[in-house]
C-alpha cells in the first residue's frame, strides 16, 4: 500500500498544496480519495522542500482541508492505447464516455510525448485532397504539416472542419489507411454535438477517434485533451503506420485555460496576461505533427482558433502562426456575402505546399497557377480600393478585368457548397477558366509555354454574363 | 551532499550550499540532466536544466562539474548537426531513436574518426597564443587548424608526436609554459565557455561586403563581412526563406545556422537541401561548409537560450583559424522568448513587455561578438552575423525588434503587404537601412565598377520618388499624372518587378552575380534616360509602353543567362532602335 498523504494545506482555484510530501517526481500522477467515497486526479505541477503543488483535474469543489487522502502514483499521466481506439468517444483526459466500456490497451504511453529528434524527421512531401477548391489550390494541406483555420466567433470554421474530416483523402491509396482524430478543447454541447452527429451521419466516425473537452468541464482537463489526442495520433501513425489527421478545436480556449491556470499558480504574467511560456506551450502540441524516418504514417494537424475580436495579432493567433507551417484565415465579409467558405487567399498560405504540388504530387501547372491567382487577387484589391476612391467608371481597363476577375473567382471558385467536393482538375481547370478573364500580359507568373498551352479567352465567357 | 530542494518547470533550486560558482556546469538527478548555475545567494543556489524535468524528484542529487557551461572545440565540428548545448543529434538518434530523450551523455566530436594530422611546430619552439600547431582536413572544404588555446601567452615546445592518422583525444603536442613546472599536453581538441567571446588581436575596420547573389541585399542594402544585420518580419513574410537563401549563397567559408525554437521541418528542410544542394564555387555539397544548431520550439528552453551562445562560439573558433564565417540566427525572438520565460520562473521584476530588463545588455553582447578581426594566430577572420526578428503581432515597436535595431547596423525589414502580392524577397526598401553602403563603396568601384555608387543610388532615389508620387496616384488615380511623372512609376515597377523580385526557384535567378546586377540596373537606367529624353520631345508614355520595352526588361533576369551577359548589348541596341523609332514617328 503506498503512503496515503491525509489532508491538505491549502486550495486556490484548481490547485491544492500538500506539505510533508517524500519522494515524488514533477509531473507525477496523484488520485485524491474524498470521503465520501468519490475521487479526483491530480498532476504535480510545483515542488518545494516537502511541499507539492497539485492540480486536480476534476476542479477543486467540495474539497476541504481535511476531508481527503491523497495517493501519488509514481509515474506522469498515461493513456491506454489500441487500435480499437477508431470509432469511439472520449473525454479530455482519455476515458471513454461512449458507454461502450474501457479500451484494452495495447500499450500505455506517457501523454507529454517526447519532443521529435530533427534529424529523426522527413521533410513533409506529399498532399491531402480536401476536395475544396481554395485550400487544394492555393493553401494546399501536406502530410506531416500543421496548418491552423484562423476563425472568429460566428463564422463557418466547424462546417468547414466537418467537411474536411469527410472529403479528406490521401491521394495515391484507398484512404484505408487514413484516419482523424478530433480534439474539442472547451466547445460548447451543441457544437460537440453537430460534429459528432455529422461524422455519424456521413459514417466517417469509424474513423475518428474523438475527445471531447466542453466548455463547462474543468479547465485542467482542458489542457490534457490536445496532449491526449496527440499521443494517440502519435501512436497510430508511427507505429501502426497510418496517416492521421489531428483537428484541435478551439485552441483559444485551450489559452485562455492556460492563463487562468497559469495566474492561479501566481506566475508572472507576459502579454495580454497569457504565461511568459505559451509560445513554448502552443509548440508543443504543434511539433508533434510530422513524418518520421523509418514508418509510413504521418501527423498532419489543423487547429482551428477563434480570433478573439477578430484580431491577428492576438497573442494566441500570433505565436500559433510563428510556429505553425502557414495559416488558413477566415474573412468575415466573404462570409458575411454568403460566400462558403470564405477563405481570406491573401492572409492565408500553405508554408509546405512549394514542395509538395507540382510534377509528381498534383499538377504540373498548379505551382504557377496558384501563384498567379494569387498575384491576380492581390491586384483586385488595389483596383477595388481604388473604385472606393475615384468610382468605378474611371478605372483603366485593366482595373476593370481585375474587377470582374475578383467577383468571378470569389463566386465561383472560393465559394463552394458543403457537399460538394471536387477533384484536383476540376480545381485547376477552373481556376484557367477565370485567368482566362484577363488579358494575356497580365499573366506575368506564367511561361510562354503554359499560356499558350492553356489561354482562350472563350473559356471565360461563362462569367461574363 | 547537495540535492534537489524545488522543482519548478526548468528550473530548480538547491538549498544550503557554497558549493557552485556562477555559471557553473551541474548535473542533476539520478538522470544526470546537464543544468547550469543562474543564480547563487546565500540560501539557495537556482540552476536552469538544460532537459525536460519530468519525474526529477526532491532530493535527488546534483552533482557539481566545476567548469563553466564550454563548447568542445575540435575537428568534426563541420557537418554535423547539434542541439542547443552542442550534442550530435544524429548520434542522439542511434542512441534513443526517434525521440530526444533526457541525460544522454553524448561526447559532442566523433571520437573514433581519425584525422590525418600533420604537426606544424617543433620541439623547442617559442609558441603563443592562437598559434596553429597541427592542421588535418576535416571536410573537402575546409582545413581544420588546432591553435594554442588563448589563455597561455607563451610556451615552449617539449614534444611533438610524428605525422600521422590521429583522434581528437591523441596526444599531439607537449609544452612546457614559462614560469610553470608542470608540462601541458595538448589534443587535437579544446574547450572554451559559450558565454566568453573568444580573444581577437584586434578589431579591423569593416571594408568587405558578404556576397551573397541576392539584387536587393548586394545592390540596395549590402551587408559586410564582420557586420550584423537583423531580418525583422512577421509570420509569413519569408525570413527563413531569405536566412535560406543567404545561407546558401553567401561566399563565407563556414555558415553557422541556428535554428532557435523554430520548426521541426524546417530544420529537416535545411538538412535535406543542403546535402543535396552544390556550392557552385567548390562543387561539393553545401554542408561540407554548415554547421546545424538545431534547438526546436518544443525542445527544452533552457537549451534555446544556449543555442545562441553554442553557435557564437563554434563561429568564433573558426574565424580564429582565419576562415570568414556567417551565422544564420533564426530567430533571435525565440531566443529572447526563453529569456523572459526563464526570468518569469525566476520570479524577477519584469520590464516591457514581460521581457526581463537585461534583455539589450543580453542582444549587444551577442551581437558585437561579430566582427572582422586581426587573430591571435595572425590571420584575417570574420565572423557576420544574420538575426531573424519574430516581432509579435508584426509590430516592429515592440522591444526585441527596437533593442536589436540599436546593435545592428544593416535593417532589412519583411513587409507583410509585399508577401501577400508574393513579392519575394519581401524586403521593404523604404523601412530598411544598411549603413554599411559607404564603408563598402571603394570595395565595390575597385572590384565591380567605379559607377557602381551612383548607379545605385540614382536607382534608390527614383524608388523614393514613386514612393511620393504613389501617395497622389492613391488619392486621384495614375491617369492624371503628367507623362514624366508616369513614367517614374512605370520604371520603379519595371525595378520592383524586374530587379528587386528574385525568385529563389529559378536556375539563374536564385544567385545572380555582381557584375549581372549592374548591368541590370545599368540597362534600366539607359531605357529611363532614353525615356525621358524621348517624352521631353513630345513622345507618349502610352506610346513607350505599347513598345513593350518595359516588359521585356521584366524578363531580363530570366531571359539572360548569368553566363551571357554580353546580350546586355542587344538589350541596349533595341532599347536605342526603338526610341529612334519612336522619336521619328514624332517629329
Amino acid at each position: 500500500m503506498a503512503i496515503q498523504y491525509a489532508g491538505l494545506s491549502s486550495v486556490n482555484g484548481p490547485l491544492v498544496c500538500l506539505e510533508g510530501v517524500k519522494d515524488v517526481g514533477f509531473d507525477e500522477i496523484a488520485t485524491i480519495y474524498l470521503d465520501d467515497g468519490t475521487q479526483r486526479t491530480g498532476r504535480v505541477v510545483q515542488m518545494e522542500g516537502d511541499k507539492v503543488v497539485l492540480q486536480v483535474f476534476e476542479g477543486t469543489g467540495g474539497l476541504s482541508l481535511e476531508n481527503t487522502k491523497t495517493v501519488f502514483g509514481g509515474k506522469p499521466l498515461e493513456i491506454p492505447l489500441a487500435e480499437e481506439m477508431l470509432g469511439r468517444v472520449f473525454n479530455g483526459v482519455g476515458k471513454p464516455i461512449d458507454g461502450l466500456g474501457p479500451v484494452f490497451p495495447e500499450k500505455y504511453a506517457d501523454i507529454n510525448g517526447k519532443p521529435l529528434n530533427p534529424v529523426a524527421r522527413s521533410y513533409p512531401r506529399n498532399y491531402i485532397h480536401t476536395g475544396i477548391s481554395s485550400i487544394d489550390c492555393l493553401m494546399t494541406l501536406i502530410r506531416g504539416q500543421k496548418l491552423p483555420i484562423f476563425s472568429g466567433s460566428g463564422l463557418s470554421h466547424n462546417k468547414l472542419a466537418v467537411q474536411i474530416v469527410r472529403q479528406a483523402k490521401i491521394a495515391d491509396s484507398e484512404g484505408k489507411d487514413f484516419a482523424v482524430v478530433f480534439a474539442a478543447m472547451g466547445v460548447q454541447n451543441d457544437v460537440a454535438d453537430y460534429f459528432r452527429r455529422s461524422f455519424e451521419e456521413s459514417g466517417a466516425i469509424e474513423r475518428v477517434v474523438m475527445f471531447l473537452n466542453m466548455s463547462n468541464d474543468p479547465i485542467i482537463e482542458r489542457i490534457l485533451t490536445p496532449k491526449c489526442a496527440l499521443t494517440v495520433a502519435e501512436y497510430l501513425a508511427f507505429e501502426k503506420n497510418m496517416h492521421i489527421l489531428v483537428i484541435m478545436t478551439d485552441i483559444a480556449s485551450y489559452a485562455e485555460a492556460l492563463r487562468e491556470f497559469s495566474s492561479s499558480k501566481g506566475e508572472i504574467p507576459g502579454r495580454k496576461g497569457y504565461p511568459g511560456y505559451l509560445y513554448s506551450d502552443l509548440a508543443s502540441l504543434y511539433e508533434r505533427a510530422g513524418v518520421i524516418e523509418g514508418s509510413t504514417g504521418s501527423v498532419t494537424q489543423i487547429p482551428i482558433l477563434t480570433m478573439p475580436n477578430d484580431d491577428i495579432t492576438h497573442p494566441i493567433p500570433d505565436l500559433t502562426a510563428y510556429i505553425t507551417e502557414g495559416q488558413i484565415v477566415f474573412d468575415r465579409n466573404l462570409d458575411q456575402t454568403g460566400i462558403y467558405p470564405g477563405l481570406s487567399v491573401l492572409l492565408s498560405l500553405s508554408r509546405l505546399m512549394k514542395d509538395g504540388i507540382g510534377e509528381g504530387f498534383t499538377r504540373p501547372d498548379h505551382p504557377d497557377v496558384s501563384n498567379q491567382l494569387f498575384s491576380a487577387y492581390a491586384k483586385v484589391q488595389d483596383a477595388r480600393s481604388l473604385a472606393s476612391v475615384i468610382g468605378e467608371d474611371e478605372l483603366s481597363e485593366i482595373d476593370k478585368a481585375y474587377m470582374k476577375f475578383g467577383d468571378a473567382f470569389e463566386k465561383h471558385f472560393l465559394s463552394q457548397g458543403f457537399e460538394e467536393n471536387r477533384s484536383m482538375d476540376e480545381t485547376l481547370d477552373l481556376a484557367w477558366d477565370l485567368l482566362c478573364m484577363l488579358p494575356t500580359g497580365e499573366l506575368d507568373r506564367m511561361s510562354e509555354k503554359l499560356i499558350s498551352e492553356n489561354y482562350d479567352p472563350a473559356r471565360a465567357e461563362k462569367f461574363m454574363r | 551532499m547537495n540535492t534537489v530542494y524545488a522543482i519548478n518547470g526548468p528550473v530548480i533550486k538547491v538549498k544550503n550550499t557554497k558549493d557552485f560558482s556562477m555559471r557553473e556546469m551541474v548535473y542533476v538527478g539520478e538522470k544526470k540532466l546537464i543544468g547550469e548555475v543562474i543564480g547563487v545567494s546565500s540560501d539557495f543556489t537556482i540552476i536552469q536544466v538544460y532537459e525536460n524535468t519530468d519525474g526529477l524528484k526532491v532530493g535527488e542529487q546534483v552533482f557539481t562539474t566545476g567548469s563553466p557551461m564550454s563548447a568542445t572545440l575540435g575537428p568534426g565540428i563541420i557537418s554535423n548537426i547539434y542541439d542547443g548545448i552542442q550534442r550530435p543529434l544524429g548520434d542522439m538518434k542511434k542512441l534513443s531513436g526517434a525521440f530526444v530523450s533526457e541525460g544522454s551523455s553524448i561526447p559532442a566530436l566523433d571520437l573514433q574518426r581519425k584525422y590525418d594530422v600533420k604537426i606544424t611546430v617543433k620541439t623547442g619552439d617559442k609558441v603563443t597564443a592562437g598559434q596553429v600547431y597541427a592542421t588535418c582536413p576535416e571536410t573537402p572544404l575546409i582545413t581544420h587548424k588546432c591553435m594554442i588555446p588563448p589563455s597561455i601567452k607563451e610556451a615552449e615546445v617539449t614534444y611533438t608526436a610524428p605525422d600521422g592518422q590521429y583522434t581528437v583525444n591523441d596526444e599531439v603536442l607537449k609544452i612546457k609554459i614559462d614560469g610553470e613546472e608542470q608540462e601541458l599536453s595538448l589534443t587535437l581538441c579544446q574547450k572554451w565557455a559559450i558565454r566568453e567571446p573568444r580573444p581577437s588581436k584586434r578589431r579591423l575596420p569593416i571594408s568587405r561586403p558578404l556576397i551573397t547573389g541576392q539584387r536587393i541585399v548586394d545592390s540596395i542594402l549590402p551587408i559586410a563581412k564582420g557586420g550584423a544585420a537583423a531580418i525583422p518580419g512577421g509570420f509569413g513574410t519569408g525570413k527563413t526563406m531569405t536566412q535560406h537563401q543567404l545561407a546558401k549563397w553567401c561566399d563565407a567559408d563556414i555558415i553557422v545556422y541556428i535554428g532557435c525554437g523554430e520548426r521541426g521541418n524546417e530544420m529537416t528542410q535545411v538538412l535535406e537541401e543542403f546535402s543535396e544542394l552544390i556550392d557552385p564555387k567548390s562543387g561539393r555539397p553545401l554542408t561540407d561548409r554548415t554547421v546545424l544548431i538545431a534547438n526546436t520550439s518544443n525542445m527544452p528552453v533552457a537549451a534555446r537560450e544556449a543555442s545562441i551562445y553554442t553557435g557564437i562560439t563554434l563561429a568564433e573558433y573558426y574565424r580564429d583559424m582565419g576562415y570568414h564565417i556567417a551565422i544564420m540566427a533564426d530567430s533571435t525572438s525565440r531566443w529572447a522568448e526563453a529569456l523572459r520565460e526563464i526570468s518569469g520562473r525566476l520570479e524577477e521584476m519584469p520590464a516591457e513587455e514581460g521581457f526581463p530588463a537585461y534583455l539589450p545588455s543580453r542582444l549587444s553582447e551577442f551581437y558585437e561578438r561579430a566582427g572582422y578581426v586581426d587573430t591571435l594566430g595572425g590571420d584575417e577572420g570574420s565572423v557576420t552575423i544574420i538575426g531573424a526578428v519574430s516581432p509579435q503581432g508584426s509590430d516592429f515597436s515592440e522591444p526585441v525588434t527596437q533593442n536589436t535595431k540599436r546593435f545592428v547596423r544593416c535593417f532589412w525589414a519583411l513587409d507583410k503587404s509585399l508577401a501577400y502580392a508574393r513579392h519575394y524577397p519581401a524586403i521593404n526598401w523604404m523601412t530598411s537601412y544598411s549603413e554599411y553602403a559607404d564603408e563598402l563603396s571603394d570595395y565595390y568601384a575597385e572590384n565591380v565598377s567605379p559607377d557602381f555608387t551612383s548607379v545605385r543610388q540614382e536607382i534608390s532615389t527614383l524608388l523614393v520618388e514613386e514612393n511620393n508620387l504613389m501617395e497622389i496616384v492613391k488619392l486621384i488615380g495614375a491617369d492624371v499624372l503628367p507623362d514624366d511623372q508616369k513614367l517614374i512609376i512605370e520604371t520603379a515597377r519595371l525595378i520592383r518587378v524586374g530587379f528587386l523580385q528574385q525568385n529563389a526557384f529559378h536556375k539563374d535567378d536564385t544567385y545572380v552575380p555582381l557584375e549581372k546586377q549592374l548591368l541590370m540596373m545599368k540597362t534600366i537606367l539607359f531605357l529611363y534616360h532614353k525615356a525621358y529624353e524621348a517624352i521631353g520631345k513630345g513622345v507618349l508614355i502610352s506610346s513607350i509602353i505599347k513598345t513593350g520595352i518595359f516588359d521585356k526588361l521584366i524578363k531580363m533576369k530570366y531571359d539572360i543567362p548569368n553566363d551571357k551577359l554580353e546580350m546586355f548589348e542587344g538589350y541596349d541596341r533595341e532599347i536605342e532602335n526603338i526610341f529612334a523609332e519612336l522619336n521619328r514617328e514624332t517629329a
